[in-house]
């Protein structure tokens, strides 16, 4: 066991820390998080910089490793996160690179690595959520084309997405897993309406997306016709497995900065409020500890990232829940105030637990497919 | 950076594993509670000769030359098989208590305010004066309070940690295994998601506190062996509850083995100052 980094990784983060600490200071201010097109310039700008200097592929093609510096150094320093690049850059575009034609991996991943094309992921349905194979939407193949119509549901930041990563059935005389198709949808075909979501947070973060009879080249099809289950597997797989990784690393920052509000504001000197934090801290680290472990393993079996993902997601996304309400407790009356730090984070973290699959669905899959126990009806 | 355990670590581990399979097995398990208080002092002996005590101690002074997370693999197979003695205090003395560490001595310690083992102990390390025996509640682990509160060794608390990673691991397999076999309204009791959603937070548990032993082990920081220890004492003691629970009505007979590790996970929770020391640890790590 080694937790140690070679001279090369080490030269990497010296260099990429030394990259982060003149560029930051030039980025524009922070949009709000309500203005999802100026979100989408802010962070599409940032990515094209990454590209520039040499860093946009670290989710791809750099050692796990590394990219475990990459999110480690670029959340320390407080760079932006991926927001409207999370779906392109870390799971269709892998799922591309993985399952894609020579084609489909030239015609898409490098705008996506450049900061030019946006991504969305249309899985789930109105009817179909947890259990994402019930999905209905439609493709009939016309000549050259697939004919999509029905509609998908949550679909985060899809008013400013290019692209689409959609689901559909195309073959609805087949067992529910069998029947369905992997398709890159492009959001301007006409046909397409987007209708957005307000959440609870009180902005727009996803969307309902209405499709009706939208016409979808058969060369956007990524994998066979019918074994669409298969490479969502893949794509969720990264979506687990490696998507959440950054997010480690700020909660650690975040809980630093909670030490610091409970000594300034005097709820330090509860023995109680102390100790949640210091449990807190020592939760966040083996998170990163996991984390660790996961990159170490998925490192040396090679690609992608296995079931693992699920037993951190399931952690995760309840210590998450956990930081922010204990945030709210640092705060006492002001966490009430939306104004305030935190407290939009503490509405988003209850996402944490649904999104991606909830965690009744993540247990189901660690017993399941880790422990090996029947599976239920 | 490579974090996972090395062929020889693998090794180390498959050997320390295959050696308690071959010493304590279920029935010496049986006869050792069946025998309240007494140490085997051949099996001492001979884990002294396997070098688990001296695992650490350098190889110029005859030990075995190898570090924490070695050390940390072995005491996890301990603890899996609810190995009883003290262990880490005779570790602890090993290099220091003339005959530790080839077990001819069986050394206990004085942590926080009990003492393991202390009439079956040859030497005691610490204040053990006024010692009075308690009724322990594991049957394994015979114990006695001292009016004098001893500060314990980070390395303490990071070996017993490893233990009780062992008795999380060790109460998921026996939890999933249960939910196999059993059978209830015409299926596995498995296939019910009540059950395997216990299931699914053992294994959470367990490898969550497995990251953290394993890392603590390789920094030896004074922050990460807190967290282990936290971590893993959550993975103990509710692991072993949940796994109870699993069992139903034979969870709760005496002659299943789920109490035993409850038990001793709960000994073990106390070392090292319980949780609180831990945690106003982590917090002034934070403030710092
Ligand atoms: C912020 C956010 C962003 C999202 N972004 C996207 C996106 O970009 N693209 C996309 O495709 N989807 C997205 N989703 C959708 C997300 O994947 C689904 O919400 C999730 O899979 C749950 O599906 P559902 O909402 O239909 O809930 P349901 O499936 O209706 O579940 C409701 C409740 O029932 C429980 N439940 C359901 N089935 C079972 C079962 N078999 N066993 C036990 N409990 C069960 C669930 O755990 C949950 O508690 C997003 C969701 C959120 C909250």
């Amino acid at each position: 066991m080694d937790l140690s980094h070679s001279p090369e990784e080490e030269e990497f983060r010296a260099r990429l820390r030394q990259w982060l600490g003149r560029v930051l200071p030039t980025l524009p201010p922070k949009p709000s998080p309500d203005d999802w097109p100026g979100r989408r310039a802010y962070d599409m700008g940032w990515q094209r910089m990454l590209y520039d200097a040499g860093y946009a592929d670290v989710h791809w093609d750099a050692s796990p490793t590394t990219r475990l510096i990459f999110l480690e150094e670029t959340e320390k320093a407080g760079a932006p996160y991926v927001g409207a690049g999370f779906v392109g850059l870390l799971h269709a575009g892998p799922t591309i690179a993985a399952e894609g034609s020579e084609e489909q991996r030239a015609r898409w991943l490098a705008p996506i690595l450049r900061g030019e094309e946006v991504w969305c992921q249309g899985f789930s349905e109105p009817d179909a959520g947890s259990d994402l194979a019930a999905l209905r939407t439609r493709a009939r193949r016309d000549g050259d084309e697939y004919v999509v119509s029905g509609s998908k549901i949550w679909t985060s930041h899809a008013e400013v997405a290019d692209w689409c990563e959609l689901l559909v059935r195309t073959d609805p005389a087949a067992a529910k897993h069998r029947g369905i198709t992997w398709l890159a949808l492009p959001m301007d075909a006409p046909g397409i309406t987007v209708r957005p979501l307000r959440t609870l947070a009180g902005s727009a973060e996803f969307a309902e997306v209405f499709l009706d009879e939208v016409r979808v080249p058969v060369g956007n099809r990524v994998g066979d016709e019918n074994d669409g289950w298969r490479v969502t597997m893949v794509t969720l797989s990264f979506e687990r497995g490696t998507a959440f990784v950054g997010e480690v690393v700020a909660c650690r920052r975040v809980l630093r900065e909670l030490a610091a509000e409970a000594r300034k504001n005097g709820r330090w000197d509860e023995p109680e409020l102390r100790r949640r934090l210091g449990r807190l801290n020592a939760e966040f680290r083996a998170l990163w500890r996991l984390t660790q472990w996961n990159v170490s393993e998925a490192e040396a079996s090679g690609g992608v990232p296995g079931v693992g993902g699920s037993v951190f997601k399931l952690r995760y996304s309840q210590a998450r829940q956990e930081l922010y309400d204990t945030a709210a407790d640092v705060l006492g009356p002001d966490a009430l105030d939306l104004d305030r730090p935190w407290v939009l984070d503490r509405l988003s973290s209850l996402s944490y637990t649904i999104a991606a699959g909830t965690s009744q669905i993540q247990q189901n899959i660690v017993a399941e497919r880790i422990l090996g126990l029947p599976k239920g009806r | 950076m490579r974090f996972q355990l090395t062929d020889d670590q693998r090794a180390l581990r498959d050997g320390v594993r295959a050696l308690l399979a071959r010493r304590f097995d279920r029935e010496a398990l049986w006869a050792a509670v069946d025998s309240p208080g007494r140490l085997d002092r051949a099996l001492w002996r001979e884990l002294g000769e396997a070098g688990f005590f001296a695992l650490r101690v350098p190889e110029g002074d005859g030990g075995v030359g190898l570090g924490l997370p070695e050390a940390v693999l072995a005491f996890e197979e301990a603890g899996r098989v609810l190995l009883p003695g003290p262990l880490v205090a005779t570790h602890l003395a090993a290099g220091a208590v003339p005959g530790a560490a080839d077990g001819s001595v069986v050394v206990a310690g004085v942590d926080g305010a009990l003492v393991e083992w202390l009439d079956a102990a040859d030497v005691v390390r610490g204040d053990a004066a006024g010692a009075v025996a308690l009724r322990s509640v594991d049957p394994l682990t015979p114990l006695h309070r001292t009016p004098a509160v001893a500060v314990t060794d980070p390395v303490a608390v990071l070996l017993t940690a490893a233990e009780q990673l062992g008795t999380a691991t060790r109460a998921c397999e026996l939890a999933v295994q249960h939910a196999r076999t059993r059978e209830q309204f015409g299926q596995p009791i498995g296939a019910f998601q009540a059950v395997k959603h216990l299931c699914a937070q053992l294994l959470v548990r367990a490898e969550v506190a497995r990251a953290a032993v394993y890392a603590a082990s390789v920094t030896g920081d004074p922050a990460d062996i807190a967290a282990a220890r936290l971590l893993a004492d959550e993975a103990a003691v509710r692991g072993a509850r949940d796994c109870l629970q699993v069992h139903g009505g034979m969870g709760f007979t005496w002659e299943s083995e789920v109490h035993l590790h409850l038990k001793r996970a709960w000994v073990r929770a106390q070392r090292g100052g319980g949780r609180t020391e831990s945690e106003e640890l982590l917090a002034a790590e934070l403030a710092a």
